[in-house]
């Protein structure tokens, strides 16, 4: 079994404004890269219930000059900084991700 | 002019720099120095209340050497979304430490202030007339969250910046604006491609993150020619390779491939990133597409309460086994306790478990402790200081003496490690406004202001 985290070099989450957060997968190589897109598994269809989205929330964008992945989401729940809020700057939210299964 | 090089100092005036990186920049003979000051990154609390994350002290340890340096070499030095939220009160700090300087330094100049407070009543008149929409995310704005927000701002693109250069200012502090806007305002005077000069302004704002190893608080140049530009780290230990550059080009923004401005986008699908030496990447390829609309990018900060919080830890295996019973009949106690205190409804008790679920709340996929601790964060949000006080006072009591099935240490569930446990937040507001105005006033919704130091 290998998990997502297990084929990435980086895997950054970050605010992109108070209301989504982005995702940068990095991939050491083409193999890794192309495994992943090939798998599915960071379709919209697959990660947004993961944060309870609807799939229209989320955005998965290959970029494969650099080998990475942009996965960019609405906050799940409160916007950066507010009454409730998790993660001011969206630095943690990528932990549904980590243990995805890649086939 | 063939040729524009310009030296970023740092992602935040404040973060610090290595002085080694300005002066290797300085030998460079830039045309301009400049600095980003902001962000809405560090939550809403900066725009709401007018205070700064980067302090005073750090803000003057970072403008000194630079605006020095800028004088002696006689270029502007521009710094943009001034104590972090660029509203009225963030840009008068920083006026202040400017001032502060010259007068230390004996430094004589020509100034610009430029503002970036959006009044409300032009936000309402621009609602009314449906020239407000909202961002990806964001709710409709409506009146009501108007009424209750303190403060509005909007983020200026490059037309202020233009104008305070062309009446001579030689030290430019700006309220809130596009970081790329700092960077990108001289090359549009100069007639430099705006794809490129835009796409090297958002690799230089944060400083030398684009760097290996990356860093917000060091310098990095940027020299931007006709067809394309060159990006090169200040400090002799870092460098820059064709990946970190593109990889940085992507970074907090939500599409890989473009850069929004409020005049248009840069189109980076056919951007070229070439490695010209060990330590230099040459960019080229990036593409300015206009938009025949100008949208200004609004933030305001709304009060939502004041908050006070306390810190505690269980290391109890029986605790850590009835979490969630000790979480619901503790609400259940200071809800009881509140009873004819506050109304029900004015304020919110909340308990994080970190060690359990605390970053990721309900989607915690894991939602187990999974050491022999857990440190808890207990919450009171209310409508005053003091209400927030009592609400946390009695959430902390019933949390420390909530009993449990099984519960042997009687006399305590929690172990504080400050006295007094409870910390006054103060106000705690939320991004309240986060649209885009349609305005054919680029230039006059942020007045510049000139003046002699």
């Amino acid at each position: 079994m290998t998990m997502l985290v297990d084929l990435v070099d980086i895997f950054r989450s970050k605010n992109a404004g108070p209301f989504q957060i982005t995702f940068d997968l990095f991939f050491p190589d083409y193999a890794s890269y192309d495994r992943v897109l090939a798998s599915n598994v960071l379709t919209p269809e697959r990660v947004a219930p993961l944060y309870g989205l609807d799939q229209v929330k989320v955005r998965m964008i290959p970029f494969r000059r650099i080998r990475a992945i942009k996965i960019t989401i609405d906050r799940p729940g409160a916007s950066s900084g507010s009454p409730g809020d998790r993660d001011v700057y969206g630095a943690q939210q990528h932990g549904p991700l980590l243990c995805l299964e890649v086939p | 002019m063939d040729e524009l090089r310009i030296l970023s100092l740092t992602g935040n005036l404040g973060y610090g720099y290595r002085l080694k990186s300005l002066h290797n920049g300085i030998a460079a003979q830039p045309h301009m120095i400049g600095s980003d000051n902001g962000s809405t990154d560090a939550g809403p609390y900066y725009l709401g209340s007018g205070d700064q994350l980067t302090k005073p002290f750090q803000v003057k340890r970072d403008l000194k050497p630079a605006l020095i340096e800028a004088r002696r070499l006689g270029v502007p030095l521009i710094v943009g979304s001034a104590g972090t939220a660029g509203g009225e009160p963030h840009l008068q700090v920083v006026l202040g430490i400017l001032c502060e300087i010259a007068r230390a330094e004996s430094l004589h100049f020509r100034a610009a202030a430029i503002h970036a407070e959006i009044p409300k009543s032009l936000v309402r008149d621009a609602l009314a007339g449906g020239r407000v929409s909202p961002l990806p995310g964001v709710p409709e704005l409506s009146s009501e969250t108007l009424d209750r927000t303190e403060r509005i701002v909007g983020q200026m693109g490059t037309e202020p910046f233009e104008a305070a250069l062309e009446g001579g200012a030689e030290v430019i502090i700006a309220g809130r604006s596009c970081d790329t806007a700092i960077y990108t305002a001289m090359p549009n005077q100069h007639g430099f491609d705006l794809g490129l000069a835009f796409h090297m302004a958002k690799i230089m704002e944060c400083g030398a993150q684009c760097a290996l190893p990356l860093a917000a608080n060091d310098s990095i140049l940027g020299t931007l020619r006709r067809d394309h530009f060159l990006v090169q780290p200040l400090d002799a230990g870092r460098t820059v390779t064709p990946e970190s550059v593109a990889a940085h080009s992507m970074y907090e923004q939500g599409n890989p491939f473009e850069i929004v401005e409020p005049g248009g986008k840069v189109d980076l699908t056919a951007a070229e990133y070439d490695q010209v030496d060990p330590r230099t990447v040459r960019v080229s390829g990036s593409r300015w597409v206009p938009n025949s609309k100008y949208t200004v990018k609004l933030e305001g900060a709304a009060l939502c309460g004041y908050a006070t919080v306390a810190m505690a830890g269980s290391r109890d295996p029986a605790i850590l086994a009835n979490l969630p019973i000790i979480e619901q009949e503790a609400r259940r106690m200071a809800d009881g306790n509140l009873e004819g205190v506050l109304e029900p409804g004015s304020y919110s008790l909340n308990i994080r478990v970190y060690g359990r679920d605390a970053v990721l709340g309900p989607l915690e996929p894991k939602p187990q402790p999974l050491g022999h601790e857990v440190g808890l964060l207990l919450e009171a949000i209310a409508a005053t200081q003091d209400e927030a006080d009592v609400a946390l006072a009695l959430l902390r009591s019933s949390v420390l003496h909530c009993p449990f099935p099984g519960r042997k240490t009687t006399a305590g569930n929690l172990a504080f490690p400050f006295s007094p446990s409870d910390i006054r937040v103060g106000p705690v507001y939320e991004f309240s406004v986060y649209h885009l105005l349609d305005t054919e006033q680029p230039l006059e919704l942020f007045p510049v202001e000139f003046f002699t130091v």
